[in-house]
């Protein structure tokens, strides 16, 4: 599990982030999602303010995205809210990052389907690349997460990059993968098998197989 | 009303009372951590679990389930017993076993719920979890590892102290109890948590590793550091007042204590008066009794003799002095120290007529000219409570950091000649409206204006009487019972030139104005009184007798002893009576059971415990015009008077919360 405790309040983390404030495209998606909430319940909004103030974080870095002290302090001043609160919300949430990031984050699943299905060999791979659970590469390419089931079990193993998701990884589909993110290309996500589109069923379906072409009503055969 | 059965018997319960309620009612006693009868319902801590027909054939927390027509719930079955221990094993998992170091044994709930209700050995051998020290200030220790999560902590800060500052961060194993980024807990009652804290997790910081619970003789007494007079309960081991923890008194502190209250007792063992003093050359030097009371006779204080009471005596120390005056001729008795002049012909008009726990109903309050939070942290939290239940709350004085929200009318006591036609609006609206006028209010001549729109809202109505005079001093509702309070305040008594000052304790008058008289200081601390004073009379603190005190609503409540006084130090009252002796005169009085008599036939109020009927609210005077810019007179919240101004505790609480860090150096 990765180090859930927020990155230390240094003088170096307050001038860098003391100034942060939402960029007025953010602005307004915030403000948008506070919106969705009564008048006086604005801080029920704090979990897309958080992840809007950490995607931020990420592109001013150029890196996956995290939360500086700071940036937390000012989404609980932009919903006059306790910061204790904030930190709680950000500290109980695994989409929050706490600590500094690489430029990717790489979250394989080590749940069970994924780990029978050979997560395992996957963390191999990212350990052969330098990448160290919860800690960034020294490269300062690659953030390594192990999480909990993503529910993509029908196409495990699997492995969250940023925001995509790519399935049915072998070692050497995921070296690929990262080989193409590493030069700055944008691999195809989702499933990597080949001829298989999303999660149907590998090798042709097992049940319901009247159902493949036409629709076929099953009531009478009950 | 439905009714339930609880183990077999009937009982009807309250609508919207939940299950565990139901089976309190029935004389069952339930487990819990995480419940707490003056908190919101968390449902944690699972160890009220119960069984419940109707419903999924599991157990269930009982705090959270509320009890419906027909349950029937057990707490005696096979079910119930093994849940209870199996809830026990999982909080014990994680939970050090430290008793032998812990602060908390002895009055632990998690011990005792342990030995009743948990299982007799572990059965878990792998590594408990450790979890770092988190720093909450001065007054709180912290033992995180001890933590059970039950989060009371965090709902007293945020819903009765209103500051929303301990938070449980993480999550599953890794929740820690911490304030953001380990800041100091900030606000007046924090140490409260200490009580609710139902393991050793949070303890008492100035308390650590001082005495075990079963060391100690419990006194019940009365706080005196405002003028709420919390109920609280003296522990003390041989000489020492170890510590002092609030009483359950529904109607005055309900189950808190303000931090000072709390911890100001360790100032009774600092810069103790133990001896008297008698001024020669201008300097002070030990001397005999006999010697002193020689001094005072000397001074022949027959007809010109004043006495003024401190902010901390109690009922019977001023009607002591009150009886030797009388004897000796004179009237010049006073206790609004900082020179305070009200009209005090009628006491229900400086009372707080809504009752401390009447004010709760309010639903709307005007405060003028007073620092709530500072002056009676007790009274804040019911402020509180008020707000919660719909209260609109404006306040006339400089801005401060009220814990709900305020409107702030102006600085200026004029305001109140001229509210906004919106505030007027409210009052006149309001089922229960209520002016609260503060110390720096009556400083400012807003008692009479503040009568007079007690008149115009009909604060006075059926079963509601909204007229609120909130004081800051422990002796003060029972001095103006006892008569010590002249036309023209203190400054009347200077302008009589006294040959004698008999100071009773009181710390916080300038002496200039007596710069003619024999300054006498019968007082238990060398602060300001005894710097200013000729002759230093050695006198007991409010641990150290037994005593009266009225609080601010004109309750009458009574405090014992807990220690001795250190020394040569006496009871106030033997005091006095020794001077009558030397200066010739007769009090009326041998024993302490006889100056109560003599004081109960002259103030029939003092009799018994509870409200005093003070009578109807006089009309105010219109054409009475308050004016000044309001300033609050507490400066430092933890030094406001001599016992927390020796109290180390205090000190440290002024320099690290407050700031005042040349305070501190100047109090050393």
């Amino acid at each position: 599990m990765a180090d859930r405790s927020p990155a230390p309040d240094t003088p170096e983390l307050r001038q860098r982030w003391g100034g942060f404030a939402f960029t007025p495209a953010n602005k307004a998606e915030a403000d948008r999602a506070i919106a969705r909430y009564p008048q006086g319940r604005q801080r029920s909004a704090i979990m897309p303010l958080l992840f809007i103030a950490q995607r931020q974080v990420g592109e001013e870095l150029g890196t996956a995205g995290w939360l500086p002290l700071p940036v937390i302090e000012y989404v609980a001043r932009y919903l006059d809210m306790p910061v204790v609160r904030a930190l709680e919300v950000a500290t109980f949430y695994f989409m929050y990052n706490l600590q500094p990031m690489g430029r990717h984050h790489v979250q394989v699943c080590g749940t069970t389907p994924c780990m029978l299905r050979g997560s395992d060999a996957l963390f191999e791979t990212c350990y052969r690349r330098g990448m160290k659970k919860g800690q960034v590469s020294a490269d300062g390419l690659w953030s390594l997460t192990e999480v909990e089931c993503m529910g993509n079990c029908a196409t495990a193993p699997m492995a969250q990059i940023d925001d995509d998701n790519y399935e049915d990884l072998t070692p050497e589909r995921l070296d690929a993968i990262l080989d193409a993110l590493a030069a700055g290309q944008r691999p195809k996500t989702g499933t990597q098998e080949p001829g298989r589109h999303t999660s149907e069923p590998a090798g042709g379906p097992t049940t319901l197989t009247a159902m493949v072409d036409a629709n076929h009503d099953y009531r009478s055969e009950w | 009303m439905p009714t339930v059965t609880v183990d077999g018997q009937q009982v009807d319960v309250p609508d919207g009372a939940t299950v565990l309620q139901a089976c309190e009612l029935a004389g069952k006693e339930i487990p819990r951590f995480c419940y707490h009868e003056r908190l919101s319902i968390a449902g944690n801590c699972r160890m009220c679990l119960v069984e419940v027909k109707p419903g999924p054939p599991k157990p269930q927390a009982s705090c959270a389930l509320p009890a419906t027509e027909g349950q029937e719930i057990r707490t005696d079955s096979l079910m119930v017993k093994t849940a209870r221990e199996g809830v026990m094993e999982f909080l014990l998992i994680n939970h050090p076993l430290d008793c032998p170091i812990c602060d908390q044994g002895g009055e632990c709930d998690l011990q005792d719920q342990a030995m009743f209700y948990g299982r007799g050995a572990s059965r878990y051998h792998e590594n408990k979890r450790a979890v770092s020290e988190k720093y909450m200030g001065p007054l709180i220790k912290t033992v995180m590892t001890r933590c059970i999560h039950c989060t009371r902590c965090v709902r007293f800060s945020e819903e009765i102290a209103g500051v929303d500052e301990i938070g449980a961060v993480g999550r599953g194993e890794s929740m820690e109890i911490t304030t953001y980024l380990e800041q100091a807990v900030r606000h007046e009652m924090s140490a409260n948590v200490i009580d609710l804290c139902p393991v050793g997790a949070l303890t008492s910081r100035p308390y650590a590793f001082e005495a075990r619970p079963w060391e100690l003789r419990k006194t019940l007494s009365i706080d005196v550091s405002d003028a709420v007079g919390a109920n609280i309960r003296l522990d003390s081991r041989g000489r020492e007042v170890m510590r002092a923890l609030p009483r359950v008194n529904d109607e005055v502190n309900e189950e808190w204590l303000s931090d000072k209250g709390r911890y100001q007792v360790d100032g009774l063992m600092h810069r103790r008066l133990d001896r008297v003093w008698v001024r020669k050359e201008g300097r002070l030097q030990p001397a005999s009794w006999e010697q002193a009371f020689a001094a005072i006779a000397a001074a022949d204080p027959r007809g010109s003799i004043a006495a003024v009471a401190g902010d901390l005596v109690d009922c019977e120390t001023m009607f002591a002095a009150r009886r030797l005056l009388r004897a000796l001729g004179s009237d010049l008795l006073e206790g609004r120290q900082t020179g305070l002049v009200y009209d005090t012909s009628s006491l229900a008009a400086v009372a707080f007529n809504s009752s401390l726990s009447g004010i709760e109903h309010a639903d709307a309050i005007l405060i003028v000219g007073s620092h709530v939070r500072w002056e009676a942290p007790l009274v804040q939290s019911r402020l509180r409570k008020a707000w919660k239940r719909g209260a609109r709350i404006f306040i006339i004085g400089p801005h401060w950091d009220t814990t709900y929200p305020a409107e702030f009318l102006g600085e200026d006591a004029a305001v109140l000649h001229d509210l906004p036609d919106a505030v007027g609006d409210v009052f006149t609206a309001a089922q229960r409206p209520a002016i609260i006028v503060g110390a720096a209010g009556l400083a400012k001549g807003a008692l009479h204006p503040a009568l007079a729109l007690a008149q115009d809202w009909t604060l006075v109505r059926d079963g509601w009487n909204g007229f609120n005079v909130l004081h800051m001093a422990a002796s003060r509702m029972g001095g103006l019972l006892l008569g010590f309070a002249q036309a023209g305040g203190i400054r009347a008594v200077a302008e009589e030139r006294p040959r004698v000052l008999l100071s009773l304790g009181a710390d916080e008058m300038d002496y200039k104005p007596f710069a003619g008289s024999l300054k006498v200081y019968v007082g238990h601390h060398g602060d300001r009184g005894a710097h200013a004073a000729d002759i230093i009379l050695p006198a007991a603190s409010y641990a150290e007798k037994d005593g009266t005190f009225v609080n601010t609503e004109g309750r009458v409540q009574t405090a014992e002893a807990a220690v001795f006084p250190p020394g040569d130090a006496r009871a106030d009252w033997t005091i006095m009576r020794a001077l009558a002796d030397v200066l010739g005169v007769d009090v009326g009085f041998d024993s302490f059971a006889e100056l109560r008599e003599a004081m109960i036939a002259e103030v029939p109020a003092l009799s018994s415990p509870g409200l005093i009927d003070l009578g109807e609210l006089p009309r105010g005077d219109g054409s009475a015009r308050a004016a000044g810019v309001i300033s609050y007179p507490i400066a430092d919240f933890y030094l406001t008077n001599a016992i927390c101004r020796a109290s180390p505790t205090m000190q440290r609480c002024s320099a690290e919360l407050l700031g005042n860090a040349d305070m501190l150096e100047a109090a050393e």
